[in-house]
């Protein structure tokens, strides 16, 4: 080999994407921690007050102790394995019936997750509007199950389900893929030797087969659901129209932030937010690292 | 193995045996599949119909009127709805090309080159897997004004070229390539160029093909940077032009809809057509997904 010291090769073709990648995500992160630390807001120059802004979130905030932080553990921990969980059973299953077949339904079940919610947020507002022309106040009322139209998407009761629902809807995104096809590189030779040793229902076959056989696609899936779920805050604003969304019934940490940030110009305090954001997809992240992760 | 009683993965023919699961995919399919097929219906209704009460699911007489009026339609400022797709298409064209390049570029050096780093930033880009760009968006505002890009075409692009989940997933499709080729071809007297473009590029068809559906994805629905970074509204896109619509509906202001939907149709479609297309490239490259 030509002496390899002085090739220096690999630098011109990572450097573009190092550049981006250090730009706008590393020094974002980098700023975002650093600006927690300070009051700032956006006019003066930030000064220091140490961890204030942190102290202020967890004992003065109470829309945030009591709305964001609960309002964003139940979304999370509804959508994030409940979308999980249906993508791994939509993928065995589709795994089991025919390619054609298989092909056509995929697709079906993928493309919710192609418009990234927010786009498809006029057909929700459109089904669950608040008047009698709302198709499913019309539905309910002509089957009798309401004497009047419910306003869906500002109430505070129902705000979340309807919150839930829809990410759920779209949440068969790449993750979903990357499982169906890790249910299908599995050798099928590895069924037949489990049957052999003693499997003998298709519970134990997912326990003991699948599952084990496919655990990187399994941990990639988990990280996308993790992370698709902690970007969903979007879709309260867009479903309610408002941010902050009626009664802080649909608030998410991400919400939380935007308003603090872009309508309160308090940057400090939403940097802390954000490196709050950030710990607790980490945290989610790390769960699904032990239980998928190969032991080293 | 007709003695095998067991799961038959990847079958090549249709059995009774499978009717089970077909029970249970079938109506969850028409049941995902429903909100879209509504807004397919919904962009042809003519304005009595979609006044009609009680609502209806079909369209009685399709009528392309919601598109004409999307397409001769201003926003209150004036700027004709066309230019706002024509910036959006310019965009996403860019983005997607370059997002691909770079990010099969660098897949290339963390795949095949070795040096020192390679692991640790290989690592650091899978821990960027879980980077929530919303979760940094002040810093990133204040840093995007520290460069000057505010109200520039720019500003939709530059922050969306690196992205981690198309390094990750083209690095893993290029460790399939044998080694010994690349080194065949180097002692045949390929420069490093000849054998990123004529070997790695060819091989990887189908991982360029995925990081180019996510990109698309990525960049034809974001709507971040036009609300963010960008108070020009000649330099706003249509998706964010189509999230003004949907904000309008939410006051059920009935005659908003169609065009509405006429705007998402035009949203979706898009998506939908490239993904078809390419979608047994994307099987195949998210075989090789896995987090290890």
């Amino acid at each position: 080999m030509r002496n390899k010291k002085r090739d220096h090769s690999h630098w011109i073709f990572l450097s573009p994407y190092i550049i981006f990648f250090t730009t706008f995500i590393i020094i974002p992160v980098a700023a975002a921690i650093c600006l927690s630390f300070t009051y700032f807001n956006a006019i003066e120059k930030p000064t220091f007050i140490g961890l204030s802004n942190y102290v202020g979130l967890i004992t003065q905030d109470e829309v945030f102790m009591q709305k964001v932080l609960p309002n964003t553990l139940t979304f999370a921990l509804i959508v994030g394995p409940g979308g999980y969980i249906l993508s791994f059973i939509l993928a065995w299953a589709l795994a089991q019936i025919p390619s054609k077949m298989r092909t056509v339904l995929a697709l079906i079940i993928y493309s919710p997750s192609m418009t990234a919610g927010v786009a498809m947020a006029v057909v929700w507002t459109i089904i669950f509007s608040g008047d009698e022309t709302g198709y499913l106040n019309s539905i309910l009322i002509t089957l009798g199950v309401l004497l009047e139209p419910v306003q869906w998407l500002q109430s505070p009761e129902y705000l979340m389900k309807i919150m839930i629902f829809v990410t759920l809807w779209g949440s068969m995104g790449v993750g979903f893929l990357a499982m169906l096809s890790g249910v299908l590189n599995i050798n099928t030779e590895i069924y037949e030797a489990g049957y052999i040793d003693g499997i003998n229902n298709r519970f134990q076959e997912i326990i003991y087969i699948t599952i084990p056989s496919m655990k990187p696609q399994m941990l990639f899936g988990a990280v996308m659901a993790v992370v698709g779920t902690f970007q969903a805050g979007a879709i309260g604003v867009a479903l309610s129209g408002a941010n902050p969304t009626p009664q802080n019934a649909g608030q998410l940490m991400v919400n939380h932030l935007e308003d603090y940030g872009f309508i309160r110009y308090e940057m400090g305090y939403a940097a802390a937010i954000s490196v709050v954001l950030l710990i607790v997809v980490y945290a989610f992240s790390k769960v699904a690292w032990r239980l998928f992760g190969e032991k080293d | 193995m007709s003695s095998f009683q067991g799961t038959k993965m990847n079958p090549s023919k249709f059995h009774k045996s499978q009717i089970k699961f077909l029970l249970f995919l079938i109506p969850l399919a028409v049941f995902m599949a429903l909100p879209i097929v509504f807004i397919f219906f919904h962009a042809f209704k003519p304005i009595d119909e979609l006044f009609a009460y009680p609502p209806r699911f079909f369209v009685d007489k399709p009528t392309l009127q919601n598109f004409t009026d999307l397409f001769t339609k201003t926003n209150d400022t004036g700027v004709p709805m066309s230019r706002f797709l024509f910036n959006s298409v310019v965009i996403t064209i860019i983005v997607v090309f370059l997002t691909v390049v770079i990010s099969t570029m660098a897949g290339y050096a963390l795949s095949k080159k070795n040096f020192k780093m390679k692991k640790a930033i290989f690592e650091i880009n899978t821990l960027a897997l879980m980077f929530v760009p919303a979760a940094v968006a002040i810093p990133r505002y204040l840093l995007i004004e520290k460069l000057h890009l505010i109200n520039t075409f720019t500003v939709h692009i530059l922050p969306l070229l690196a992205m981690p989940i198309g390094l990750f997933l083209v690095k893993q499709f290029i460790d399939q390539i044998p080694d010994e080729l690349l080194e065949a071809a180097r002692l045949d007297g390929a420069s490093d160029f000849k054998i990123f473009t004529k070997i790695i590029v060819p091989l990887v068809k189908p991982a360029i093909a995925t990081i180019a559906i996510l990109s698309f994805q990525l960049v034809w629905n974001s709507i971040e940077s036009s609300s963010l970074y960008v108070n020009d509204e000649t330099l706003k896109t249509f998706s964010f032009y189509m999230s003004t619509l949907t904000s309008q509906v939410t006051g059920n202001n009935v005659a908003g809809q169609g065009l509405a939907a006429a705007a998402s149709l035009i949203m979706f479609v898009p998506n939908l057509i490239i993904f078809i297309i390419l979608q047994s490239q994307v099987m195949n490259t998210m075989a090789h997904s896995g987090i290890k």
